[in-house]
């Protein structure tokens, strides 16, 4: 799931600037789950910029909507009819629904109330921490299922540095270091026999921004597959 | 609920004296507070008048949005009254509304209203006159910290979009009791 949290409310005053018509966008997939951007928090957003406005006696309108999802075409379609009343979009999704956002209205000003911080897994109620790196190469299959590219500061491919220390990471001693952790496990696994193979330099270019994807039922002559 | 918060915009400011009376909103808990204020009553125990209360099933049902809108409709002061930790109807509510009353106390801080002004307290079934020492006791900081900076001002216009439901949606809706595909006939 992405992970995102939300800006600033004065960071978000400051992009409004004197906006009159305001429409508050939220997303009901990964940002609703990480609390950032769903329903509720379309709500409260929406309340404290009128009270901020309130208080400041400044003339605003701010409306609220929630859309299924915002990184989708479909869902964007039942907005058309309302954004010409508007001034600006505040979406509340990730940086994906911002901009495709932007893209199917693109007369409008679309501004994002979200950071968008990473992949990531909850270790608990509001507890979120990265898993993922997107890498487009996974090597989960050699490393007992914990990630050393996304948990690894230093995306060591062949063991531990210098500095794992107890189990902790020298970068962020509150983390735990993952080669650690990828021995432990290989070790329960009865596995450690992987950690024999040399991994050769991680191949990048599947990371090359900005990456695309063709689903193979939909390659055709005019859409090739992607490399 | 709303609309008990609601009425509170439309209700006559003060006295007419020109004294400022506090607007005061309290989420009592059904099973306590609300409880502890019958038996004020039935006490004869004198709080003040200023204190709304507004009955919730549960103090973990309170939201943020409710303790917001509350401070938006013109509200001096809230507070969230719920059972002893530990004594919860519903086990783990009163924890949870400590976290959402910690929560938009932040975002009243935010926004640049007195964090103060919001509360939480635990008021037992037993403890009419804790409810009503309660209620002096926040009427008596929303009259220190005086008028919230939102009353009396012009409310802001909003409204909640409802958009027309999808017209090609995926499946058919579901009816309990009713084929809804006809390949499920057989």
């Amino acid at each position: 799931m992405i992970v995102a949290e939300r800006k600033p409310l004065d960071e978000i005053e400051a992009m409004l600037a004197s906006a009159e018509r305001v429409l508050v966008v939220g997303c009901g997939t990964c940002v609703a789950v990480c609390m950032a951007g769903g329903e509720k928090e379309v709500e409260l957003l929406a309340s404290e910029l009128r009270m901020r406005a309130q208080a400041s006696g400044q003339r605003r309108r701010i409306d609220q909507v929630t859309l299924t999802r915002q990184c989708d075409r479909e869902y964007l379609d039942a907005l058309a009819a309302y954004v010409e009343e508007y001034d600006v979009l505040l979406s509340t999704a990730c940086g994906a629904g911002v901009q495709l956002l932007a893209e199917r209205f693109d007369g409008k000003l679309i501004l994002p109330a979200l950071n968008t911080r990473f992949i990531g897994t909850a270790e608990g109620p509001g507890v979120w921490s990265q898993r993922c790196l997107a890498c487009g190469q996974c090597l989960l299959h050699l490393t007992g299922g914990v990630c050393p590219v996304t948990r690894c500061p230093k995306n060591l491919l062949n063991g531990p540095c210098g500095g794992t220390n107890h189990g902790k990471c020298e970068v962020n001693p509150e983390n735990d270091c993952a080669w650690t952790l990828i021995y432990r496990r290989l070790e329960k696994l009865g596995r450690l026999d992987l950690l024999d193979a040399i991994q050769p330099p991680k191949d990048y270019r599947p990371m090359t921004k900005p990456a695309r994807l063709v689903h193979p039922a939909f390659q055709t002559e005019s859409a090739p597959p992607t490399k | 609920m709303k609309d008990s918060i609601a009425c509170l915009g439309t209700e006559t400011e003060g006295t007419g004296s020109g004294a400022f009376e506090p607007k005061v909103v309290a989420f009592c808990c059904t099973y306590c507070a609300y409880t502890a204020a019958d038996l004020a009553g039935a006490m004869r125990l004198e709080y003040p008048p200023n204190v709304r209360v507004v009955q919730v099933l549960c103090s973990g049902k309170v939201e943020a949005e409710w303790l917001l809108r509350a401070f938006e409709e013109g509200a001096d002061a809230v507070y969230v009254a719920g059972c002893a930790l530990g004594d919860c109807h519903f086990l783990e509510g009163n924890r949870q509304a400590l976290r959402t009353v910690a929560y938009a106390k932040r975002l009243l801080a935010e926004v640049g209203l007195e964090p103060e002004r919001l509360e939480f307290f635990h008021i037992p079934a037993s403890a009419g006159t804790l409810f009503a020492q309660r209620a002096r006791e926040m009427t008596d900081r929303a009259r220190r910290l005086g008028p919230s900076p939102l009353r009396s001002k012009q409310a802001v216009e909003s409204r909640k979009l409802v958009l027309p439901p999808d017209p090609h949606p995926p499946l058919p809706p579901a009816q309990l009791g009713r084929r809804i595909r006809e390949s499920e006939e057989l």
